[in-house]
């Protein structure tokens, strides 16, 4: 699904954070990504959003090269990104507005894409119900409670129908209690459709819980990727477990480690 | 400001112009000089010359407030969002807004006439000129508060620079306007009333000071103080009703 292929990315004026890094994120995969502050891991999804430009090197998704934010991949930031000034509802259909402005171009918006009121009423009505929001659907965002407005973020990206879903820090502003829940919704999302994410986080267990593999970063210039294999990833008592704690404490070591050596 | 709206009611606006007639109609009575005449002569005066010339003086100075309201959110507006999103045009022009703000624009009167000559335009550019910076600023910092994420999160959803224009920059801006105007149209008549004065026939400046203040028609006079507080609240009213049909999120 995504191929990456000898990226190198820098900020002007500063060391790079990628050089010649390669990896191959498959079809229908969970991954998270974590790292300290600073290690490259929001700029890596940024990189795959077609948001950033690699200074050399290919990304592929589905086959073609990024050049430009691609219109199949949904991608979610902790800030919500909703417009104040729209209503949940409202929010959730400014995906099929923008898809109506530029028509079926194939840059802003999929090829086959077709406006059909009905169906996207109905993906509206599904996704607003299934994320627990549709009661919600005339409020604004400033009326909603954080959690609210991340589910209502989610919905807008998945009412496009997106293949590759990309995810920034999504519930990092959220309380814990709510950041559970909302990871279990994005468990039991994954169990049901299958789509491909990624979740960028610097919360160790929510790199558990979340991906099936785990991309570690650091925060000297990245080469070769550092992936844990996480098969019990989604397991709905996952928390509960010996696993969970191992995983977590691996982790942990990890990334702990990783920061001895940029000391030394 | 959301107080000053919920106070304006149809209920409100009926008990306040009541009060304030009353209040008139006392003064008068108590003063007794021709420079206050009471309401009683003067209210039905003004519904009796609305359909004459005085409706015409009104419809000159509406006209000359509208044009420059027009001329100013068209010019304001775009170059607003612009500084609001480019922070490198914003550090070059910022400073020089900063001072050119707080100057009182009327001060520029004469240059506007010897430069534009003695038309409408100079009148309606001289209010246009107040209304801009007022709206400039406002849209500026609106748009400048339009946080990176919300844009980038936008862009995602396929928004390319026009749909960001017509989804995200103009909605934003439209309440930024509003406030801008409801802030500014109190100082807009007021200068029209002054620009109205001199080198023109028409128009409620000219009505008030020189067809009857300088004749000493002093009912008459009232009658186009009526009709210039009548076009303000007209002009404040019809801001706060389009502001509640496009921002219903700040209510």
């Amino acid at each position: 699904m995504i191929d990456i292929e000898g990226l190198r990315f820098s900020y002007r004026g500063l060391s790079p954070i990628f050089d010649d890094f390669s990896l191959v994120m498959e079809k229908g995969e969970a991954w998270s990504i974590i790292g300290p502050s600073g290690c490259g891991k929001t700029t890596l999804l940024y990189l795959i959003a077609g948001l950033n430009h690699p200074e050399a090197g290919t990304i592929r998704v589905a086959g073609a090269p990024i050049e430009r934010p691609r219109p199949r991949t949904g991608l979610v930031l902790q800030d919500h990104g909703l417009l104040p000034w729209a209503t949940v509802e409202g929010n959730t259909r400014l995906g099929f507005k923008i898809r109506g402005f530029y028509g079926p171009d194939g840059k802003h918006s999929p090829e086959d894409a077709t406006r059909d009121p009905e169906a996207e009423k109905a993906l509206t009505d599904h996704w607003l119900s299934w994320l627990g929001i549709d009661h919600l659907r005339g409020k604004y965002p400033g009326q909603l409670s954080r959690g609210q407005r991340q589910r209502a973020a989610i919905a807008r990206t998945l009412v496009l129908s997106p293949d590759l879903l990309l995810m920034d820090e999504p519930f990092s502003a959220l309380d814990a209690p709510i950041r559970e829940e909302l990871q279990r919704v994005m468990n039991r999302f994954h169990r049901e459709t299958k789509l491909t994410s990624i979740t960028v986080t610097h919360d160790i267990e929510e790199a558990v819980v979340l991906g099936e593999k785990i991309l570690v970063l650091t925060d000297t210039v990245n080469t070769k990727p550092m992936v844990i294999e996480n098969p019990h990833a989604g397991d709905p008592d996952l928390r509960q477990s010996e696993k969970f704690l191992d995983q977590c404490h691996r982790l942990r070591g990890l990334l702990e480690n990783k920061h001895r050596e940029v000391g030394a | 400001m959301s107080d000053a709206k919920r106070r304006t009611t149809p209920m409100g606006t009926l008990l306040g112009s009541l009060t304030l007639l009353f209040i008139w109609q006392v003064a008068s009575m108590l003063l007794a000089r021709p420079i206050l005449p009471p309401p009683t002569v003067v209210v039905p005066m003004f519904l009796k010359a609305l359909p004459g010339d005085l409706g015409l003086h009104l419809l000159a100075s509406t006209a000359r407030v509208l044009a420059a309201i027009l001329l100013a959110v068209i010019t304001a507006a775009p170059l607003g969002l612009a500084l609001g999103q480019l922070p490198k045009l914003d550090q070059v022009m910022g400073p020089l807004i900063a001072i050119i703000y707080p100057i009182p624009k009327i001060i520029f009167l004469p240059v506007i006439y010897v430069l534009m000559g003695i038309t409408d335009l100079s009148k309606i550019t001289l209010i246009a000129i107040i209304i801009f910076f007022q709206i400039l600023v406002v849209v500026r910092d609106e748009a400048a508060g339009l946080r990176r994420e919300l844009i980038v999160s936008v862009r995602s959803l396929g928004a390319g620079r026009r749909a960001l224009f017509r989804y995200v920059y103009l909605p934003a801006s439209i309440p930024a306007v509003l406030t801008a105007l409801r802030v500014s149209v109190g100082t807009a008549v007021a200068v029209l009333f002054i620009a109205e004065q001199s080198l023109t026939s028409w128009g409620l400046g000219y009505y008030i000071v020189v067809e009857t203040y300088q004749v000493l028609m002093y009912p008459e006079m009232y009658t186009g103080i009526m009709a210039m507080g009548l076009l303000g609240a007209s002009l404040y009213a019809l801001i706060g009703a389009i502001e509640a049909r496009f921002t219903p999120h700040q209510r």
